[in-house]
């Protein structure tokens, strides 16, 4: 906190609003929207409202209210939206998950997505409790990306769930490690391409229209890319495959500025995706199953899991079946994970379809103008990071349940059933929350007066500025904001 | 880097954006083309997801609706199944719907657009009405007089109230309990395998869908065709035939069952059934005057709905001589559903007014607010009044004197006419007994009733191979039902 406003009468800059109480009422609209669909549920389900909906709203508004106060004293200059998007999508997420409960009673997942909500929303709070700045994970990009690949490693030593190695189960409790994973390397790839994002732009050798960067500047990336893509097809995980591929060309793209990894990036995915789509016969049958998701129908076969899902939209409509009037459940066993989005748009309808899409954009766009407002390129990469990893995932998963793009196992985040996904999520939210907190908070450089901010900083062209593991430890000062040599390029 | 954060997160947007566009598609554009797909569940859902209103039977339900709790929830379950089969129909989740079940589909339903209170009603809400109920026109008492009288034995009983067209009774044996092909379950398509394979063919409804040459009952038909023609003016004087009698362009002589049918008058004819003057007057009146006369009872026609379809009672339209003298008195081509013959007996009994048969009363919503009511409608002028008159004698004659005096009842008039069907190879089929009669109070206004029965395998007692002998009692027994006061409910 800073104590500044208080011995600076005349500030420069108006100090920015807190807007605080704006996200409390928003807070309080969207546990209300949750409970109200919570209700809705039972009411259309058996004429009553559940027995325990007080209970969820109580659990759902201690919280949010939890959540809201440790960023109203840790981080009182972050994005009023934020939090409330995680809260109304979280609650949403368990209500669709309860709905879809009553069709399995004997296998009910609400319960369990509750309690991990609540370890996801306890784990936002110490990152915004303990993580005073952000420029602090800098120092941990070595040791992020090591525990990143263990992570994505450890689950081939055990069994697969439905084709794919990417759990461990202990204790009755199933847990996806490739989830944290994509918050590690998003940490690693900001701080590497923080420290060497001139190296990359500017060094090395021209080729045609291509500049390669010198080898020993790339190969430790794109290694970690490789393993962690090579992990992952031996996983048979290809959501998350796509995902960091996306992210990795993103961060590159932003950190460089070159198209030309964009356009390699786009070769390199089409090569990769037509291998795997005509050696793995699992990702062919995906792949076939997404030129024509009716094919099944016709052979005889009944309608596939992706056809079902399409009967599940087009019966939504425009204005939904309502809450509990669906049956989204003819899916099949992934309708609360990976379909979860199918009985959203069959009972909510394209209307609440929409709206879910325009809180994700919201989320993702808060994510970028975090990227925008910040001033270190850690912090900025880090931010972009997030909020590619948000958009790509809804992408990829929204795609691929409507038919857009082949379907790929990945969870809608926030909404899907899946513990480790929400607790990531959560902790991908407390991320923007800090570093949105970060570009806002007014800097004590910028109010003292007679001190003009914009001095210019000591980045340099010949070589690596900031690199990994020194910034951020000078605390309350921020290094000066980019030089307007770079902010030209 | 600014630039290139803009430029990520635009292309973020437009990830975003795309799905929107492709919900469009899916949810607004393609969504009629999947709901109608054949795959898609849902209607069937749907449609079983409220409990079937009922069939009605003298003021009491026939059917019932069983709550499974599976997806397909609602299950038709009958109370007297193998009773009322020939009027309801199944209603299967498997194999569809016939019958009552089938043609008032839409108020059992609950999709007739009539039940809701207003137009669009159903549109507007999205949701199911609760089904109709479909109050027949079946006696209770005749229907199981009819079905006792069969007792298990093959054959079939119409039963009409002559007035008004409303058919008292129906009844096919031996008869099957369309509960066992509600469900959906593997005994179900045991069960249908088992009651198609079935030699003696349970599921035909030999009141409405079987035809059978209707032998001498027949001969009411041919003597009104004589006496519209005016071929016989006077039924009491001695008719032209000789007995023995050669069939005309054959040498066949066509035999009697009893000796005095030389030049017998109509009045004889009809009242022991002589075989040559039937033949002869059929003769007479020629092809187009039979055809005229038949298809004013109901012959030839294809469109007779009660609502069922009712099978197509054949006088074959271009005939020799000789193929026309034996179809005069019901055999060659000529062949007649039992409520053919009850509508003959009908018109006879009714002043040659044929009314129109049908089977349901009137339907109504679930709470007994009238959606339709069937009216009284004529379907044919069937004869002259005075040829009505005529025939009436004749008929009262044969059940009093003749070979009907098993159908009589004390302090009734009735009138009935007795048939004995060859069919098989070389007749050497079991014969077919037939019995058409009415019933009046001889205090009352008109006719009770008019019935038809059949009995395909009679148990050939000495010889006594006839309608008077097998199908008469059940006659009778019918018409006693009939006659009794309607209950008031």
């Amino acid at each position: 906190m800073t104590a500044t406003a208080a011995e600076a009468p005349p500030p420069e800059r108006p100090r920015p609003a807190r807007r605080r109480g704006v996200e409390l009422s928003l807070l309080v609209c969207a546990v209300l929207i949750s409970v109200y669909g919570y209700a809705d549920v039972g009411l259309a389900r058996s004429g009553a409202v559940p027995r325990d909906a007080l209970a969820y709203g109580a659990g759902l508004g201690l919280l949010a209210l939890l959540a809201h106060l440790a960023v109203r004293l840790r981080a009182p200059y972050a994005d009023p939206l934020l939090l409330p998007i995680a809260v109304l999508l979280n609650g949403v997420g368990i209500v669709l998950i309860y709905r879809l409960d009553l069709e399995t009673p004997g296998d009910r997942a609400a319960p369990a997505q509750l309690i991990w909500s609540t370890l996801g929303v306890a784990l936002f709070i110490a990152v915004v409790v303990l993580l005073r700045d952000h420029r602090v994970l800098q120092r941990y990009a070595y040791i992020s990306v090591v525990t990143a690949l263990v992570l994505m490693i450890v689950p081939i030593l055990f069994p697969a769930v439905n084709g794919a190695r990417i759990w461990i189960r202990a204790g009755g409790l199933s847990f996806q490690p490739g989830e944290f994973a994509k918050i590690l390397l998003a940490v690693f790839f900001a701080a590497y391409l923080a420290a060497n994002r001139h190296a990359l732009a500017h060094t090395g050798r021209r080729i045609g229209p291509l500049q390669l960067p010198a080898g020993r500047v790339l190969g430790p990336v794109v290694a970690v890319w490789l393993i962690s893509v090579a992990v992952l097809v031996l996983e048979r995980d290809l959501g998350t495959s796509l995902l960091f591929f996306g992210l990795f060309v993103v961060m590159l793209y932003v950190a460089t500025g070159r198209t030309g990894w964009i356009v390699v990036g786009l070769l390199l995915a089409g090569s990769g995706a037509f291998a795997v789509g005509t050696l793995e016969p699992h990702v062919r049958g995906r792949v076939e199953s997404w030129i024509d998701p009716y094919a099944s129908i016709a052979a005889g076969d009944g309608p596939s899991q992706l056809a079902q899902s399409m009967f599940s939209f087009a019966s939504g409509g425009v204005l939904g079946t309502g809450l509990g009037a669906g049956h989204s459940i003819l899916i099949g066993f992934a309708a609360k994970s990976d379909f979860i989005l199918a009985t959203a748009g069959e009972e909510l309808g394209l209307a609440g379809l929409t709206a879910l899409f325009l809180l994700y954009t919201l989320l993702v766009a808060q994510g970028y103008r975090a990227g925008l407002d910040l001033r270190d390129p850690f912090g900025r990469l880090l931010a972009v990071g997030l909020a590619a990893i948000l958009a790509v995932q809804v992408f990829v998963i929204a795609g691929g349940v409507t038919g857009l793009i082949p379907l790929t196992g990945m969870a809608m985040p926030f909404l899907a059933q899946g513990g480790s996904s929400v607790v990531t999520n959560w902790i991908i939210v407390a991320l923007l929350i800090r570093l949105g907190d970060s570009a806002r908070e007014p800097h004590p450089e910028t109010v003292e007066p007679g001190v003009i901010a914009r001095a210019p900083g000591p980045a340099g062209h010949g070589g690596p500025a900031d690199p990994a593991g020194h910034a951020g430890s000078g605390g309350s000062a921020y290094p000066a904001g980019p030089s307007a040599a770079e902010e030209a390029r | 880097m600014t630039r290139y954060i803009r430029r990520a997160a635009a292309l973020s947007l437009f990830l975003l954006a795309a799905l929107f566009v492709n919900a469009v598609r899916v949810q607004v554009l393609q969504a009629d083309g999947l709901n109608g797909s054949p795959a898609n569940r849902r209607p069937a859902i749907a449609r079983y997801d409220e409990p079937r209103g009922d069939i009605v039977v003298d003021g009491r339900a026939v059917t019932g609706s069983k709550d499974t709790g599976e997806q397909l929830r609602y299950e038709r379950i009958y109370l007297d199944g193998p009773l009322y089969a020939p009027v309801t129909g199944y209603s299967s989740q498997t194999y569809g719907t016939t019958l009552l079940e089938h043609a008032e589909d839409g108020v059992l339903s609950g999709t007739d657009p009539a039940l809701a209170p207003l137009p669009f009603w159903n549109e507007f809400t999205r949701s199911e009405r609760p089904g109709g109920r479909v109050l027949t026109t079946i006696r209770r008492s005749a229907q199981e007089a009819a079905y006792q009288g069969l007792a298990g034995r093959r054959g079939a009983v119409a039963a009409i109230e002559p007035a008004t067209g409303r058919i008292l009774a129906l009844v096919s044996s031996p008869s099957y309990d369309p509960g066992l092909l509600s469900g959906n379950s593997p005994a179900v398509t045991e069960a249908w395998r088992r009651l198609n394979g079935s030699a003696s063919h349970p599921m035909l409804n030999r009141a409405i869908r079987q035809t059978y040459p209707p032998g001498s009952t027949f001969k009411i038909v041919t003597a009104a065709a004589a006496l519209e023609a005016r071929v016989v003016t006077d039924p009491d004087a001695p008719t032209d035939t000789a007995d023995p009698f050669v069939i005309p362009g054959t040498r066949t002589t066509l035999p009697n069952p009893v000796p005095g049918c030389h030049r017998a008058s109509l009045v004889y004819a009809i009242k022991w059934s002589c075989n040559t003057v039937m033949a002869n007057l059929g003769v007479k009146v020629g092809l187009e005057g039979m055809l005229a006369t038949a298809g004013r009872f109901g012959f030839n026609d294809d469109s007779l709905r009660i609502p069922s379809g009712v099978a197509v009672s054949n006088v074959d339209r271009r005939m020799s001589v000789d193929q026309l003298a034996l179809s005069s008195i019901g055999q060659f081509d000529t062949t007649a559903t039992p409520l053919q013959m009850a509508m003959v007996a009908a018109a006879v009994a009714n002043g040659g007014e044929l009314a129109h048969p049908y089977l349901v009363d009137r339907t109504t919503t679930w709470d007994g607010d009238t959606v339709r009511e069937t009216p009284r409608r004529s379907y044919r002028r069937a004869m002259f009044p005075a040829t009505a008159h005529e025939l009436r004698r004749m008929m009262v004659e044969a059940a009093e004197r003749g070979t009907g005096t098993r159908a009589l009842i004390a302090g009734v008039t009735v009138g009935g006419k007795t048939g004995t069907a060859q069919h098989g190879v070389g007749n050497t089929g079991t014969p077919y007994a037939w019995f058409i009669a009415w019933a009046q109070e001889r205090d009352a206004p008109r006719p009770a009733v008019a019935v038809a029965v059949v009995v395909e395998d009679p148990e050939a007692a000495g010889g006594e191979i006839s309608g008077g002998g097998d199908a008469a009692p059940i006659a009778r027994a019918v018409m006693v039902e009939a006659l009794k006061p309607v209950p008031r409910r």
